[in-house]
C-alpha cells in the first residue's frame, strides 16, 4: 500500500509501478504512437549527450593549445577528396577540429539557452501567479509592464541589457561575466510570455472551489498560490518552456553572431558560425555550414517536441 | 433565554461593483452600478440546528454562504459567530476550525492534483490537529470511513471517483478541522438522484452524531423539506418568507412561495397543467421600488410598488416571519383558505 509517505521497503516495488504507470499513461501512449515525437527526441537527446559529454566523446579538445597544428589547418571534412578521418567534418583556419569545436560549442548553447529560458520561467511565474491571484490594480500594473516589454523585439531587448552591462561593468569583470549577462539578457526579453500564460490561468484556478476550500480554511495566499495553482498550471509552462527553450539558443546565437553574445573564449555556436563566415566566399564552407546545421538540428528537435507535448496536452485534440 | 446562536446575520448586506472599466464609464457618460446581490438579510441558526435558503438562481443564496464563511466581507450589517463579529472571529486560528463549507461543484472543489489523503489531510496540517505522519493518517483514514470510503481510497486522485464518491471526500474534508458550523452550497445539485439521497442521509447522521449546525443552501425544495429545521425563501437578495420547515410546507404564505410550491412536481398533479411563476428575475442591479417581487405578484397594490414589506410575523401563522403587504392587509385569502 502506498500512502502519502512512502515507506522503505515498498520503494523498489513503487518505483516500478510508477514506471508502468507511465508506459500506461495517455501522454506516453501519445508519444509511442507519433513518430515525429520519438525522433526529434532521439535527435535532441543526441544533441545534448553530444553537448554535455563534449570532454569525454569529442575527438580534439579546442581549447587545447599544444594539440594545434597550423599545417592541419583548412583540411575539408572526411567524405571529402583531400579530407582525412582524423577530422571529421574538417578543420578551421587555426587547425582546430570543427566536430569538436561544435560540440563544445552546443555545450555553451544548451547552457545559455535552458539557464535562459529557467531564468525566464522563474521571474514570468513570479510575476504571473501574483498578477493572476491578486487581480485589480496590481495585475494591470505587472500585465502593463509585460506589455510595453512585448512592443520591443527581444533580441533588441537582449542587445540592450548587453549594452548597459558593457556600459557599466570594467572591461575585466565584464569578460568574466559576459555569459551570465547573456543569460539575463536572453531571459528579460522573454518572461512576458510565461507570465501572461501564468496569469490567464491564474486567474481561471483562484475562483474554483478548491482554491476556495483552502482559504475557507485560511491557508495563506503565498501558499495556495504554489500549492494549489501552480501545480495546475504546470502543463502549459512546460510547453512553453519546451518551445522557449530553442528560441532561447537561437537568441543566443544571433547575439554571439553579431559579436555582442558570449566572450570568444568560450565560443557558442553563433560565435563558430561567425568565425566561419569570413571563409565562407573563399571555399571553406565547412567552418560555418557545420556549426549552423548542428544549430538547425538541436532548435529543430527542441521545438518538434515542444510542438508534440503542446498537442498531447491539449485536451480538445485528444 | 437560551444560548446565543451559532450564526447570526444581521442586516447583512453585500454590494458588487459591477462598473464598466472607467474609461469607458466617462466615454459613455454614465454613473457606477452596483449589484445588490444580497440586501438586508436577517436570520439566526440555533446550534444543532438546519436552517435552508431557497430561491431562484441569482436570487443571492450562495452570497450569503460565502458571506457566513468570511470568503466576502459584508458591505453593510454584519455576521456574527456565536455572537462575534465573523472577521473577528475568523483572526483566531481555534474559531476558523469550527466553520467550514462544502461545495456545490464535486468536480471543481478537489485539486485535480492532489491526492486524495493530502486534500482532507490538509486542513489537519493547518490546524495542527493530528500531529506526525502516524496521526494524520490516521484520521483521514478514520474521516474517509466515517463518509462511507476506504481508507485505502486516500492514495488516489480525485478524477477516479464518481460525483457522489467525490461529495462525500469533500464532506470528509470539512470534518476533518472537528467543525460545528459547516456552510453546504448546493451540496446535492450537481449529483444523480439516487445519490442525493445518500449524501443528504450521511450528512443528517452526521449531524446526529456529531451535533453539527448547518446553513444549508438549495433551489431544490423537496431536498430542503427533508433536511431542514427553518427555510428562509430568498428573492432578489432579501428574505421574503422564514418559517419552520413544515409549516412553510403546509402552509407557505408570501404570494413567492406559493408560487414556488405550485411548480414542485408530483404524482397526483402528473399532467395537468400549472400556473407558473409570470414573468422574468427583474434585474438586482435595477430592482423594482417598493416590494421587489411586485411586477410577478398577482397580490400587488399601489401600496406594493411604492414601500418595501418588513419581515413581520404572518397573520394566522405567528411563527412564519414574512415580507408581504398583502399578507399583513389579509387580503391574501389565507383566512378563506384554511377555513374551506
Amino acid at each position: 500500500m502506498r500512502w502519502i509517505h512512502g515507506c522503505a521497503p515498498g520503494v523498489v516495488t513503487e518505483a516500478m509501478s510508477a514506471l508502468s504507470r507511465l508506459w500506461d499513461s495517455d501522454l506516453f501512449w501519445s508519444f509511442r504512437t507519433t513518430p515525429t515525437a520519438v525522433i526529434s527526441a532521439v535527435v535532441a537527446l543526441v544533441c545534448i549527450l553530444g553537448a554535455v559529454a563534449a570532454p569525454i566523446l569529442a575527438p580534439f579538445n579546442p581549447f587545447d593549445l599544444a594539440s594545434l597544428d597550423l599545417m592541419d589547418a583548412f583540411n575539408p571534412p572526411a567524405f571529402m577528396e583531400e579530407g582525412s578521418m582524423a577530422h571529421l567534418l574538417g578543420t578551421d583556419d587555426q587547425g582546430r577540429d570543427v566536430l569538436s569545436a561544435i560540440m563544445y560549442g552546443a555545450r555553451v548553447s544548451l547552457f545559455v539557452g535552458i539557464s535562459a529560458t529557467a531564468f525566464a520561467l522563474l521571474l514570468g511565474v513570479l510575476v504571473g501567479l501574483v498578477a493572476g491571484y491578486a487581480g485589480g490594480v496590481v495585475d494591470a500594473v505587472l500585465m502593463r509592464i509585460a506589455d510595453i516589454q512585448l512592443t520591443f523585439p527581444s533580441i533588441l531587448v537582449a542587445l540592450m541589457v548587453d549594452g548597459i552591462a558593457r556600459a557599466a561593468l570594467p572591461r575585466e569583470v565584464h569578460d568574466h561575466l559576459a555569459l551570465y549577462v547573456v543569460i539575463f539578457a536572453i531571459g528579460v526579453s522573454d518572461w512576458p510570455r510565461f507570465a501572461r500564460t501564468v496569469r490567464g490561468s491564474a486567474m481561471v484556478e483562484r475562483n474554483k472551489e478548491y482554491v476556495l476550500a483552502a482559504r475557507v480554511i485560511g491557508i495563506s495566499p503565498a501558499r495556495i498560490m504554489l500549492t494549489h495553482v501552480l501545480p495546475n498550471v504546470l502543463g502549459p509552462l512546460l510547453v512553453l518552456a519546451t518551445l522557449n527553450l530553442g528560441l532561447a539558443i537561437l537568441s543566443e546565437a544571433t547575439l554571439s553572431f553579431l559579436g555582442v553574445g558570449v566572450p570568444p573564449t568560450q565560443p557558442s555556436l553563433g560565435t563558430l558560425i561567425r568565425i566561419g563566415n569570413d571563409f565562407l566566399f573563399s571555399g571553406e564552407w565547412w567552418i560555418s555550414i557545420f556549426p549552423g546545421l548542428a544549430l538547425v538540428v538541436m532548435v529543430l528537435s527542441v521545438n518538434l517536441l515542444g510542438d508534440w507535448l503542446r498537442d498531447a496536452l491539449n485536451p480538445r485534440l485528444r | 433565554m437560551s444560548e446565543a446562536p451559532i450564526f447570526e446575520a444581521r442586516d447583512l448586506s453585500r454590494h458588487f461593483d459591477v462598473s464598466r472599466p472607467a474609461l469607458q464609464r466617462i466615454l459613455a457618460r454614465e454613473g457606477k452600478r452596483t449589484l445588490r446581490a444580497v440586501d438586508g438579510v436577517s436570520f439566526a441558526i440555533p446550534r444543532g440546528t438546519t436552517m435552508s435558503l431557497v430561491g431562484e438562481s441569482g436570487c443571492g443564496k450562495s452570497t450569503v454562504a460565502r458571506l457566513a464563511v468570511g470568503l466576502y466581507e459584508p458591505s453593510a450589517g454584519s455576521a456574527l459567530f456565536e455572537g462575534q463579529e465573523l472577521a473577528e472571529a475568523r483572526k483566531s486560528v481555534a474559531q476558523r476550525r469550527r466553520m467550514q463549507m462544502i461545495f456545490q461543484d464535486p468536480y471543481a472543489s478537489l485539486n485535480p492534483r492532489w491526492r486524495v489523503a493530502n486534500i482532507i489531510g490538509e486542513p489537519i496540517r493547518a490546524f495542527g490537529i493530528a500531529n506526525g505522519g502516524g496521526a494524520l493518517r490516521e484520521k483521514v483514514g478514520a474521516l474517509l470511513k466515517q463518509v462511507g470510503l476506504s481508507p485505502a481510497d486516500g492514495n488516489r486522485f480525485p478524477h477516479e471517483f464518481s460525483g457522489g464518491q467525490r461529495q462525500r471526500i469533500s464532506i470528509a474534508r470539512a470534518l476533518s478541522s472537528n467543525p460545528d458550523f459547516l456552510v453546504c452550497d448546493e451540496p446535492t445539485s450537481a449529483l444523480d438522484v439516487s445519490v442525493q439521497a445518500q449524501i443528504l442521509n450521511l450528512m443528517k447522521a452526521l449531524q446526529r452524531d456529531l451535533g453539527l449546525t448547518y446553513l444549508f443552501i438549495s433551489h431544490n425544495l423537496a431536498v430542503v423539506r427533508q433536511v431542514s429545521d427553518r427555510v428562509g425563501v430568498m428573492y432578489l437578495g432579501r428574505i421574503v418568507e422564514s418559517a419552520p420547515a413544515e409549516t412553510l410546507f403546509t402552509a407557505p404564505r408570501h404570494p413567492y412561495t406559493r408560487a414556488l410550491m405550485e411548480a414542485i412536481p408530483d404524482l397526483e398533479m402528473a399532467g395537468r397543467d400549472r400556473q407558473p411563476v409570470g414573468g422574468e428575475v427583474p434585474s438586482p442591479i435595477n430592482p423594482p421600488s417598493g416590494c421587489t417581487f411586485n411586477p410577478r405578484c398577482p397580490l400587488a397594490n399601489g401600496r406594493c410598488r411604492a414601500e418595501r414589506p418588513a419581515l413581520i410575523p404572518a397573520r394566522g401563522t405567528p411563527q412564519t416571519l414574512v415580507a408581504c403587504h398583502a399578507v399583513e392587509e389579509g387580503r391574501d385569502g389565507f383566512e378563506a383558505r384554511t377555513a374551506a
